[in-house]
């Protein structure tokens, strides 16, 4: 698995990491179980600071998305986010929120929107999650 | 941990040239500090001040935790440097160069340099007379490192370097961190690189630190307005939390640091506009903040925090 930065974007490279490794998952690429790269081999390889991707880890970590085992790396985890289901939960609304405004202000209305969405989630159908 | 690079307030001139006028600045420990500056911001004074080399007039700098003006060779064993042009014994083989690394720092872990020397393709008997630039640059940096330092002074490392040696310049200093949390201070030209690898970035101007901010900070605090009327001088004046208005075809863009309502109500009534790619590059903003029609840096006009 490559995972592929963009050091001049103005989204920090930490937080592009995260995403890259969430959106992976998404898409199937990483499954639970699986080991990340370490931290040395994945700054090796996209020439990024290793503080770096420890932070991005360790924001992973903190996340649920993945958990480090003592002496043999980091691994996704296998029944997903750790977050309360509260908190989970308000996190999807202000997500769905971003989504009706920003869209609102591009022009396209509740029909389009729903849409939209139902089109990109049968374009890329989310691998089940074991615990859902 | 203390802090392992200090300078506090410290003054240089040369003549009646003052280059450093105040500068101070942290490094912690297992960070990588960038300092960029133009051509004579004073960038490798800081440097040499640092390493004992250079007085400064007033104030101090302190490295791992003695003031430079009193580094020991015990102190000085746990830094490594890297000048600018590579300082290298020119009638040395590569192989002679690492002995002799190997015999007189008594951290130097030759057996490591020898592997990576291996891995790096330079040929142990060839003399640094003839090695290429990036070859003696790699080098240096090669004998900088595997003496274990705790703290890594790099000027320019990758001055005159093309691309793929940069990486892999950059590919040894990556195992370095990974490996042991080795404090870093360099100063560059290729602002990509910084961007890849550093965790905090001073911009030196001036003779002093006009920003010094984490790079995640920058990227955040930062961002760009494009506004039809009004002089320069007048934006800079009157929008509060303006970095600096520069020139654009039509109007201003105005570079913009913490913006709050104070800034989005003066925006306002400048019909302002949010310009593509509203977060500047580092490059952009380098190059806005230290250009040369820009009058001395007003203390509104930083990001030191």
């Amino acid at each position: 698995m490559r995972l592929r930065v963009d050091p001049t974007s103005p989204e920090p490279i930490f937080e592009q990491l995260v995403f890259r490794v969430k959106e992976a998952i998404a898409q199937g690429s990483l499954a639970g179980g699986d080991r990340l790269p370490s931290v040395r081999e994945l700054a090796r390889d996209a020439s990024i600071n290793p503080n770096t991707v420890a932070r991005a880890y360790e924001a992973l970590e903190a996340e649920g998305v993945i958990v480090r085992r003592q002496g043999s790396g980091c691994f996704v985890t296998e029944k997903g986010s750790a977050l309360a289901t509260s908190e989970r939960k308000r996190r999807l609304d202000a997500l769905v929120q971003r989504l009706v405004t920003e869209g609102f202000h591009l022009g396209f209305g509740a029909r389009e929107l729903r849409d939209a969405l139902a089109e990109r989630l049968s374009a890329t159908p989310l691998p089940p999650r074991r615990d859902s | 941990m203390s802090s392992p690079i200090r300078f506090d307030d410290v003054h240089r001139r040369f003549g009646a040239r003052a280059v450093l006028r105040g500068l101070s600045f942290r490094v912690q420990p297992g960070e990588v500090y960038a300092l960029l500056g133009r051509n004579g911001a004073g960038k490798t004074t800081a440097m040499r001040i640092l390493l004992g080399f250079l007085a400064p007039m007033h104030g101090r700098s302190e490295l791992l935790g003695v003031d430079s003006r009193a580094l020991t060779p015990d102190v000085r064993e746990r830094v490594g440097l890297v000048s600018e042009g590579h300082a290298l014994y020119r009638w040395m083989t590569v192989d002679e160069v690492l002995r002799f690394e190997a015999g007189t720092r008594t951290r130097f872990d030759l057996t490591k340099a020898q592997t990576l020397r291996a891995r790096l393709g330079l040929d142990p008997r060839a003399k640094v007379a003839t090695l290429s630039r990036g070859q003696r640059a790699q080098l240096a940096l090669l004998a900088a490192t595997c003496g274990a330092p705790e703290v890594l002074v790099l000027d320019d490392p990758a001055m005159g370097l093309d691309p793929v040696v940069r990486r892999d310049l950059l590919g040894v200093m990556i195992d370095l961190l990974a490996d042991t949390g080795t404090s870093v201070l360099f100063s560059t030209h290729i602002l990509s690189d910084v961007e890849r690898i550093a965790d905090r970035v001073g911009i030196l101007h001036d003779g002093r630190l006009i920003v010094d901010a984490t790079l995640d900070d920058l990227k955040r605090r930062v961002e760009v307005r494009f506004v039809r009327d009004g002089a320069a001088s007048e934006l800079e004046r009157d929008v509060p939390r303006c970095l600096r208005a520069a020139p654009r075809a039509g109007g201003h863009d105005l570079f913009l640091v913490d913006v709050a309502d104070d800034t989005r109500r003066a925006l306002a009534n400048l019909a302002a506009t949010e310009r593509q790619g509203a977060v500047p590059s580092l490059e952009d903003l380098f190059v806005e903040l230290t250009a040369d029609d820009r009058n001395a840096a007003p203390d509104a006009a930083e990001v030191t925090r």
